[in-house]
């Protein structure tokens, strides 16, 4: 039985903001379909209250001081914008 | 003799004795370059205009400057960000990102060591590879034998090394992609301890494992690079505020007594038996040398790989959200809406595996599915780290090898996404459980291929594995051994 279908791979591309084409969403209905049967390998263990790991390390959540300083200019973090306009990046129309 | 065949303590010795100059250090790699590069391919960008300019200016201090990498020439992976030059991660979606804002830490460190950075090497697009094949400029080839691949995802780094265009490289590591090319390229390459080095500046794939490390010819120089880069940064808060010990000290060329455990997993019947071989003649030095082994058992290693691709894909899908057609990048013409402005200028920006895994991390974190895949796979994640931490309670190192098989021909893989994968199965374990992991040299195919030896430690004891792997080194030739590649060094 296959584990995903056209459907929800057309619905996980619209979630990953990707677009995609019919003949890819076929080509990966097939290969996620795979990848995700060979995982389900993972349901031959037992880990009923083992706690996940989401770092090796046990770290704790570092907060700095909420300060201004000074990072980058404007006029450089426009440098590399596919398209800007006074002093702002630049994109089309949000609402439709 | 390749003035790169001489160690990087050896190279500042002579620049320190004014017997060379940085000038002369950084023609020979643009020189190596022009040679050989058509072929070897582990290029994207150079940085040939800034490098000599900065090579003379270091050369006006020579002899009176004792920076740590003063003078010496170094490739960087394409996806540590170097600040005005360009910095693609092998994707087409940022083919036009000329002017990166900063330097990465480690280029900072870099920078502040005075080391001269010669160009960005070529990598799997956003590091989702093992042959370079998924680069989305030129492929890099196997300078041991160009019908071969370098490994991924830091194949150009491993391969400019092994090629001699650089005496050493930084690359990084998610599931493999240092020491795999390493193993490949018949070169060093460690992926240090999780929260050792920076991370700040690296274009982030996973961030619970996507480690910086180095890539050089010898034990002795990786050592003495990790030095240079390891420790505490503000700038990124998964790296860990532990003392950085002199590595090089570690070199003490002295085994004697040491506990290595070999998984028993790690030489089944999946391991090529050229690989199991020279790696059996590896534990074999080792006892010569005074250690001693003992056969183990990593038991959940079988499911390191399912794991692995679900979190990293998982973390991937988050991660290259980033990659909207806003700020810096790809964004496609004529888009009408913003939603069709993301859609598109991602579709067109990204090649086929990047979007492979978007699209299963992005399935696994979706509704529905986050607990059977993703909170499963951190659960297993868990009892892999698990079995590292009960081994290293009575064991030193772990020693098996680095790859299953030596490299493999291009092209022959490239269609199936799982056999791929199968590449790294040795090496994801290590990401996993974030401990630190090193490839070295321990012999060749019979069709003269490197075999690589993989050392792995417990968390922050990077010297332990410096010091297995130096002793075995010294004990040995391969290392010394060159591709025979075009050019003067032919």
């Amino acid at each position: 039985m296959s584990r995903i279908s056209k459907e929800e791979v057309k619905h996980v591309a619209n979630l990953a903001r990707l677009a995609i084409s019919e003949e890819e969403a076929e080509t990966f209905t097939k290969q996620l379909d795979d990848i995700i049967t060979y995982a389900e390998q993972l349901n031959e263990l037992d880990t009923e209250g083992v706690e996940p790991t989401t770092h090796v390390l046990d770290l704790k959540n570092v907060m700095r001081k909420d300060e201004p300083k000074k990072w980058i200019e404007q006029e450089d973090a426009l440098n590399n914008a596919p398209d800007h306009q006074d002093g702002q990046f630049k994109v089309p129309s949000v609402l439709e | 003799m390749s003035l790169f065949e001489h160690s990087l303590r050896e190279l500042q010795e002579k620049l320190h004795n004014k017997e060379i100059s940085v000038s002369d250090l950084v023609e020979e790699s643009y020189k190596r370059i022009n040679e050989v590069d058509g072929e070897v391919q582990a290029f994207i960008t150079l940085n040939e205009e800034a490098a000599k300019a900065k090579a003379k200016e270091l050369d006006e201090q020579r002899g009176n400057d004792d920076a740590k990498l003063f003078g010496l020439p170094i490739g960087v992976k394409d996806n540590i960000v170097t600040k005005g030059l360009r910095t693609t991660a092998g994707s087409q979606f940022l083919r036009n990102f000329e002017d990166p804002l900063y330097d990465a830490t480690v280029v900072q460190k870099l920078n502040e060591a005075k080391s001269v950075t010669i160009g960005k090497l070529n990598m799997d697009e956003f590091a989702m590879g093992s042959s370079n094949e998924n680069s989305s400029y030129a492929a890099a080839r196997n300078p041991w034998n160009t019908d071969y691949v370098p490994g991924g995802s830091s194949g150009g780094s491993a391969a400019a090394v092994a090629a001699g265009e650089v005496p050493y490289s930084l690359g990084s590591d998610t599931g493999g992609s240092i020491r795999q090319p390493a193993a490949y390229c018949g070169v060093v390459g460690l992926k240090p301890t999780y929260g050792r080095v920076s991370r700040f500046g690296l274009i982030a794939f996973a961030s619970s494992l996507d480690q910086i490390g180095p890539i050089t010819n010898t034990v002795e120089d990786n050592a003495f690079l990790l030095e240079t880069i390891a420790g505490y940064d503000k700038m990124d808060s998964t790296s860990a505020n532990v003392d950085v010990p002199s590595y090089t000290e570690a070199l003490t060329n002295d085994v004697k007594g040491l506990k290595i455990g070999v998984p028993k997993e790690y030489l089944s019947e999946g391991v090529n038996p050229e690989v199991r071989e020279a790696v059996q003649n590896a534990l074999k030095k080792y006892e010569e040398l005074g250690a001693t082994w003992e056969e183990v058992s990593l038991p959940h290693s079988k499911y390191a790989l399912s794991t692995y691709y679900l979190l990293s894909s998982s973390e991937a899908s988050a991660n290259l959200a980033r990659f909207d057609g806003v700020r810096y990048g790809k964004r496609a013409d004529d888009v009408e809406s913003m939603l069709e402005m993301f859609m598109r200028s991602r579709a067109e920006g990204f090649g086929d595996e990047v979007k492979r895994r978007i699209m299963l991390g992005t399935f696994a974190l979706s509704s529905g599915y986050y607990d059977a895949y993703y909170k499963k796979a951190q659960q297993v994640r868990t009892l892999i780290k698990n079995d590292f931490e009960k081994v290293f309670e009575d064991y030193d190192v772990i020693v098996g090898p680095t790859t299953p098989t030596p490299a493999f021909k291009v092209g022959d893989k490239v269609d199936d996404p799982m056999t791929m994968y199968a590449n790294d199965i040795l090496t994801i374990p290590v990401n996993l459980a974030g401990v630190p992991g090193i490839s070295i040299p321990c012999g060749f195919s019979e069709d003269g291929l490197p075999i690589g030896l993989q050392i792995i430690g417990n968390h922050f004891d990077e010297s332990t594995v410096y010091r297995a792997a130096h002793a075995y080194e010294q004990a040995t030739e391969f290392h010394k051994q060159r591709p025979s590649l075009g050019g003067a060094n032919a």
